[in-house]
């Protein structure tokens, strides 16, 4: 029983939040936007988290300023921009598309298709293997094999 | 031709493996700032009362080569870069700026009344939103500001002596001989 009290208990444990009650915003469309935006956002301190996920103080600051943002009325690609100017493409957990990053989103595609054509043009000259007919004294040998069987 | 065409992987993977080589001994914690080349940001901070020293604004950061530094008394690298700032000051050789990152305002006096106060003017940044606008995600950081106001310099964590006399110094020297 007291087993089952405690499993009980683990399932009520809601994962911990990063962001605390205070943070959030009373409009919950405004908090919603925020929400997503901020699981867009790279953590500088903790770099492989968001600044949703992280507890860092900075994090906690750069989520206040995500809603600052929202509140004085920026779109998402605004407040995205507002902090990309600060810190870089590299706060961005998705790397943007664009000449410079091409090599990034490409390259994979690229690698894959010259390997495909190099692999293509190796199968198309391989010859397949001839098969040489049977020497005379081989067709003998044979011969003796089947009819020690029979 | 043949053979060329067996040590053609070989030699892609030698490539690879030492362009990744060179990748590991880079650390992933300094983040190239975005700033670099771009005017300092817009602020007004109050200053630490207790110091001696003015506020700190935008202002006040142009007309002259500076170095830009944000410190808190609660960091301990901070301590450890402090007495390269306290040579630098006595040396004349360019103002030091201070940002007090998210400091009590008693703690960041005391913590200069006993270390010593190299910086020209300090700023009191308590909730570390002039930081964010400066690009700082840890203390300490330090700028190299030039004439005109523009960042051309970021050093990430404490300053090392290898760090100043190799490229903050030099800089600040290219950049006082620049009209």
């Amino acid at each position: 029983m007291k087993r089952f009290v405690l499993l009980f208990s683990l399932l009520l444990a809601g994962p911990a939040l990063a962001v605390l009650p205070s943070e959030q915003l009373a409009d919950p469309a405004l908090e919603v936007r925020a929400r997503a935006l901020s699981l867009e956002l790279r953590c500088q301190v903790c770099q492989n988290q968001s600044i949703d996920d992280s507890n860092a103080p900075l994090a906690a600051d750069l989520r206040r300023l995500v809603r600052e943002r929202l509140v004085a009325g920026d779109s998402d690609a605004g407040v995205l921009d507002y902090v990309v100017r600060r810190y870089g493409d590299y706060v961005l957990l998705r790397p943007p598309m664009r000449e410079d990053t091409a090599l990034l989103w490409f390259g994979p595609l690229a690698i894959l298709i010259a390997g495909g054509i190099g692999a293509f043009v190796y199968l198309r000259r391989r010859k397949p293997a001839v098969e040489a007919p049977l020497s005379a004294d081989e067709e003998a040998r044979l011969k003796a094999i089947v009819e020690r069987r029979e | 031709m043949k053979r060329l065409l067996f040590i053609l992987p070989l030699l892609v993977f030698a490539g690879v493996a030492i362009y990744f080589g060179f990748g590991l001994t880079r650390d992933p914690s300094k983040i190239p700032s975005a700033l670099i080349d771009k005017p300092i940001p817009e602020f007004a901070l109050p200053e630490i009362a207790g110091t001696g020293k003015p506020a700190l604004t935008s202002a006040g950061l142009k007309g002259e080569v500076a170095l830009v530094n944000v410190f808190a008394s609660w960091c301990a690298p901070c301590r450890i870069e402090h007495p390269i700032f306290m040579r630098l000051a006595r040396g004349n050789a360019v103002p030091i700026y201070g940002i007090s990152y998210k400091d009590k305002a008693e703690d960041s006096a005391k913590w200069l009344r006993d270390l010593g106060n190299p910086y020209k003017a300090i700023g009191w940044d308590f909730d570390g939103r002039t930081a964010i606008d400066w690009g700082v995600y840890g203390v300490p950081e330090t700028f190299v500001v030039d004439k005109t106001g523009t960042i051309k310099f970021k050093h990430v964590g404490p300053i090392t002596p290898d760090a100043l006399n190799n490229h903050i110094l030099p800089l600040i020297e290219e950049l006082k001989r620049a009209p």
